[in-house]
Parts: structure tokens; C-alpha cells; sequence
């Protein structure tokens, strides 16, 4: 079983990467979608560089928002913060119920059209499962661990580096792999306020009722979600194991 | 000191020094003129207002008791408010249509500031679960008299509003519409497919795997590829089209909103029927309760809480995602939304954004507290 599932995975990346290198050859595939004539793939621009620009902006707004998070999801389980662990809480809550298409619409005032209301967006969005997750599991460590770790003479911060970061390890990466797949999706509504991405591609079929178009780019979306996601598992594991090794 | 006062009080007072309060524009897509509170209030109502923020950072860094804060907290949002209110009446010409006295940047950080003071301190009184409720409708209750009284008719949201005003009463109802049909679909086929999973462990992988690769598919997208076989059902079936179904529209969304409600309610039904004790199931069945009967009767009403958790989660999402369907001329509030970011016209995209988080957040409190209260039931009984 699992080794059918690696070749389905490694399957549905070689037909990513060649779709991205040569989608032209794809064109009979795609056809049969596109009416009236119209061409059945993309070609107001170049696919790879939209997906890659997507994935970058996707990258940077996770990096960022897992960095705040994790930050502050420490700041929060250490004594001198702990007073604003119940408002935070609250917040992890709120902030859920954000869509973040409201997000992305309230950003485009403060920042203009582009690339910047996307990764706001992208950003706020993502914080919140990664803080979650941080959160939890600091939280779960248990307490005759930190009393050992402390009993060997390990300062505050040592403890925080050795001990209970690489234990809350898995939960944090978790929330990042979340956020991950859910901002994946969410870029393509960024296209709507002209950052670069494949929603270009999904709105340009919307606009010319070609399904083709849109097929393509919910498609390599859908795509490159699945594989993140699948690759953020596998280095889970690896880190899992790692750290039981220890 | 209270920490998290300090932080607050110095990015309200940070924002009322260097951010305008509000911002004149003399029509709807220029930009405005920023303007300072005591620029556009008059004397005695500047004063009053920072009064009344002094009252409320001064509880913020020294009141203990959370009903104070609480209070102040409120007394400050009250003031904000009527002080935007009024800056919105001296600076409207009379009986001007065109300019608009748009709430800026100071206004909302001294919202979010004291709201966020008001959250902490309703936290740390750990209000019941009707108390909650309770808090919400009546703050909905203050601001829906407030707009309907009129107060805030001269700024910019509302002028909005009152071009759009028979609109917006379709968009929203239409909203609600694409979000409670799509859970309701949701519901019916997912809570069976829920037990099904439960039941037989084999399928649940693939039926699970299945709903999940669904989630990753981004929701213009799903919106589009949709509209392809919904258009050919359309034209094949004329009772299909007569019932509403079409390519462009609604159809597509609610069908697009009920595949990805599935996976929420699936897991969460499967989880809670987990949960549930095997000597509750195992002393139904020696009572002579058939498999029926047991599910009905016992299983699902303990698995109700973990089940209504999956719910909530997606109502809020459906609340969120119906905006997007506007795009594909499925309406709904989110009509405001694109329109607004089309025309640059932030005020138009804040009538649509505002009511969809508010419903969001309202959405979400009360299902939380019906999930606490069947909680704290369950776990009472023996």
C-alpha cells in the first residue's frame, strides 16, 4: 500500500513538472473543453513562471507568518507572557472566522493592488493554525520533562531550544503543512487584485467561459497543494524519527 | 501595570497622533484630505471623547476587575463610534450626496485596540456559554439601532449602503441562502457517509482521501470547472434549467460549497461515533435495541457535540466562500466585494467584507456555545 501510494505521488509530480515544461503537448488533452475555437491552453502567459511566482508568494507568506507565529506562541507559554495567553486564545478563534477574501479586500486599501494585499492576506490566514498548533504543543510537553531538563542545570532558554521546541516539533510543523495547502488555494483569489499567480489563469477562463483555462490552472493548484502537502508529511516523519532516535 | 494594557494604550495613542481619524473625500474613488480629531469635532465633543479614551486606557494599565474593564472598554467603543458619527455630520455639507467622510486609520486601530480589550477582559470572566449569546445579540441589537436610528448615515459605508440599500437586502439574503443551502445538502449526505466510515473501516481511507483531494482544489476553480457540466445538464434537461440549474449562477456555487462542506462533518461524525463508550452501545443492544435504534438513540446523540464541531467549522467557511462565488455570478455579498475592488472603491468593498465577518463571527459564537452547552450536558450524565 504504501509503496502504490509513492508511485501515485511520484506519478502526479512528473506529470506536474512536464505539464509546467511542455504544457503545448497537452493541447489535444484540453481540446475538447475549448469551444468555439478558442485555444485550449493558456497562452497569455507562461505557466511554469505563474505556478513558480504562486509558490514563491505562497513560501514567503508561510515563512513569515510561521516565524510571528511560533514566536509568539513561545512569548505566550513563558511566565512573563502568560497574561496574554487567554487573549490570544480568543484570538487563534476570531481570527478563524475571518474569510480571507475579506482579508484580501481590506489589504488592497492599505497596500494597493499587486502582490502585497495577497501576501497580508496569505499571511494573517496562516498564522493562525501554525499558532495553534505551537501552542498546543508547547503546552503538551510533559511537566516531568521540563523538571528533568531543569534538574540537569538547563537554563530557561536551553530548555526552550533542546527540550521543548524539537518535542513540540511535529504539532508546529503540522500547522505550517496546513496553512501551507490552505494558502495554496487561497493565491488564486489574489488574481483578482492582479498578483501573479494561476488564479490569472482560472479568472482568464472565467472571463472567456473557456473550462479549458480553468481546468488548468484549478488543476496545477490542486496539484501543487497535494504534493506540498504530501512532501510537508514526509519530512515530518523523518524529523519524527529523528527526534524519537534522541 | 497590566502588559497587555500597555501595548494597547500605546498603539491607540500611537495611532490618534500620527493616523487621521477620518478622511474627507470629495467624491467616492479620489483620495481624501486626512483629518485629525480635533479637527472635526468641535471643542467640547474632542474633549469628550479623549475623555472618554483616557478613561478607557486608564482601566486598560491599572483596573483589575474585568467587569471594569470590560465597561471601559465599551464606554471607549461607544465614544469612537459617536465621535466618527459626528465628524461625519459637521463635515457633510447639507444635503450633499458626493463627498464622503470616510473612518481612517486611527479610527480603526482605536477599534481594534479597544475591541480587542473588551475580548480580553469578556475572557477572563469566563462568561456561560447563554451569557455569550446573549452579549452578542445585544451588541447587535445597539448597532442595528444605531444604523437604523441613522447615526452613521454620513459616512461612507452608508452612503454606500444607501445607493445599494434593495440590493444589499438581496445580496445578504442570498448569501445566507448559498451558505445554509450548501451545509443543509451537506449535512443529509454526510452524517450517513460519516457512519458509513465508522462502521466499515475499510472504506474510510478511501472515502476520506477522496473528500480531502477535493479541499485542495481552490474554490474559483471549482466554481469554473463546475459550470461546464451544469451548463450541458441545463441544456439537456429542460426540467433541470426550470428548477434553476445553470451554468453561471447559483448552481454551480452550491454545488461547489457542498463538496467542500463534506469533509469536515464526514471526519467529525466518524470521530464522535468513535468517541462514544463501547458499553453505552454494547448495554443498548442487550436492552433489545436494534442497530437502528442504537445509532438513533444513543450513538449519535453522544457523538452531537464532536458532529456539531464539524458543523460550525463549516458554516464558517461556507460564510466566507460564498463570497467568492459572486465572481461566477452567483451573487451573494461578496457582489460587493469584487464590484468594489473593481472600481477602487474601498467603501463599497467594506459594505460587502463587513456584514460577511460579522455574520462569520456571530456564526461561529453561537454554534461554539451550543457545542459547550451539549458538552457539559453529556459529560454530566453518568
Amino acid at each position: 500500500m504504501p509503496r502504490a501510494a509513492t508511485v501515485l505521488r511520484l506519478g502526479a509530480l512528473a506529470l506536474l513538472i512536464a505539464f509546467l515544461a511542455k504544457p503545448q503537448s497537452f493541447a489535444p488533452l484540453f481540446a475538447p473543453l475549448a469551444q468555439y475555437g478558442a485555444p485550449p491552453i493558456y497562452d497569455q502567459g507562461n505557466l511554469l513562471s505563474l505556478a513558480l511566482a504562486q509558490l514563491g508568494t505562497v513560501c514567503l507568506a508561510a515563512a513569515a507568518s510561521t516565524l510571528v507565529a511560533v514566536g509568539l506562541g513561545v512569548l505566550v507559554t513563558r511566565p512573563s507572557g502568560a497574561q496574554f495567553l487567554p487573549l490570544s486564545r480568543t484570538l487563534v478563534n476570531i481570527g478563524q472566522t475571518f474569510p480571507p477574501v475579506a482579508v484580501l479586500a481590506v489589504a488592497v486599501p492599505l497596500v494597493g493592488f499587486g502582490e502585497k494585499p495577497t501576501l497580508i492576506a496569505l499571511f494573517a490566514y496562516g498564522l493562525l493554525p501554525i499558532f495553534e498548533n505551537t501552542l498546543v504543543g508547547l503546552k503538551t510537553v510533559p511537566g516531568a520533562v521540563l523538571e528533568a531538563a531543569s534538574g540537569m542545570g538547563m537554563s530557561a532558554r536551553q530548555r526552550l531550544l533542546a527540550v521543548e521546541l524539537p518535542l513540540a516539533m511535529p504539532l508546529i510543523l503540522e500547522g505550517v503543512r496546513l496553512s501551507l495547502v490552505i494558502n495554496v488555494g487561497t493565491a488564486t483569489i489574489g488574481s483578482t487584485v492582479a498578483a501573479k499567480g494561476l488564479g490569472e489563469v482560472i479568472i482568464a477562463g472565467l472571463l472567456s467561459s473557456n473550462t479549458a483555462f480553468i481546468l488548468q490552472g484549478g488543476l496545477v493548484t490542486g496539484l501543487m497543494a497535494i504534493l506540498l502537502y504530501d512532501g510537508m508529511a514526509a519530512l515530518e516523519r523523518r524529523l519524527l524519527r529523528s527526534v524519537a532516535l534522541d | 501595570m497590566d502588559p497587555l494594557g500597555v501595548v494597547l494604550v500605546a498603539a491607540g495613542a500611537a495611532a490618534l497622533l500620527f493616523l487621521p481619524f477620518v478622511v474627507f473625500k470629495s467624491n467616492r474613488i479620489v483620495p481624501g484630505n486626512p483629518c485629525t480629531l480635533a479637527q472635526v469635532l468641535p471643542a467640547w465633543g474632542a474633549f469628550g471623547c479623549a475623555a472618554a479614551l483616557a478613561l478607557a486606557g486608564g482601566g486598560a494599565l491599572w483596573a483589575t476587575n474585568a467587569r471594569v474593564r470590560l465597561l471601559l472598554a465599551l464606554l471607549g467603543v461607544v465614544a469612537v463610534g459617536a465621535a466618527a458619527a459626528a465628524a461625519g455630520d459637521a463635515l457633510t455639507p447639507p444635503g450633499d450626496r458626493i463627498v464622503r467622510i470616510a473612518p481612517g486609520g486611527a479610527f480603526w486601530v482605536l477599534i481594534v485596540c479597544l475591541g480587542l480589550l473588551a475580548t480580553d477582559a469578556t475572557t477572563r470572566m469566563r462568561p456561560k456559554p447563554a451569557v455569550r449569546v446573549l452579549f452578542l445579540a445585544l451588541s447587535l441589537a445597539v448597532v442595528g439601532l444605531a444604523l437604523a436610528r441613522g447615526t452613521f448615515d454620513h459616512l461612507s459605508v452608508m452612503r454606500e449602503y444607501a445607493v445599494n440599500a434593495t440590493r444589499f437586502a438581496h445580496e445578504a439574503r442570498r448569501h445566507l441562502e448559498l451558505a445554509f443551502g450548501s451545509l443543509a445538502a451537506a449535512v443529509v449526505i454526510a452524517l450517513p457517509l460519516g457512519v458509513l466510515c465508522h462502521r466499515k473501516p475499510r472504506l474510510k481511507p478511501g472515502i476520506l482521501g477522496t473528500l480531502n483531494v477535493i479541499q485542495t482544489i481552490p474554490a474559483i476553480a471549482l466554481f469554473g470547472i463546475l459550470m461546464a457540466p451544469l451548463g450541458a445538464l441545463a441544456a439537456a434537461v429542460p426540467l433541470a434549467e426550470r428548477l434553476g440549474i445553470r451554468g453561471i449562477g447559483a448552481a454551480p456555487a452550491v454545488v461547489a460549497l457542498f463538496l467542500y462542506s463534506l469533509l469536515p462533518i464526514v471526519a467529525n461524525t466518524a470521530a464522535g461515533l468513535k468517541r462514544v463508550s463501547r458499553a453505552a452501545v454494547e448495554a443498548a443492544h442487550g436492552m433489545g435495541m436494534t442497530d437502528l435504534q442504537v445509532l438513533a438513540g444513543v450513538e449519535l446523540p453522544l457523538a452531537l457535540p464532536v458532529i456539531l464541531t464539524g458543523i460550525r467549522v463549516v458554516l464558517v467557511q461556507n460564510i466566507g466562500m460564498v463570497t467568492v462565488a459572486a465572481l461566477i455570478g452567483g451573487g451573494g455579498l461578496g457582489a460587493f466585494v469584487f464590484q468594489g475592488i473593481g472600481q477602487t472603491a474601498i467603501d463599497l468593498v467594506l459594505l460587502g467584507a463587513i456584514p460577511i465577518v460579522t455574520l462569520a463571527f456571530a456564526a461561529a459564537l453561537v454554534l461554539d456555545a451550543l457545542v459547550e452547552v451539549l458538552d457539559v450536558r453529556e459529560t454530566r450524565q453518568p
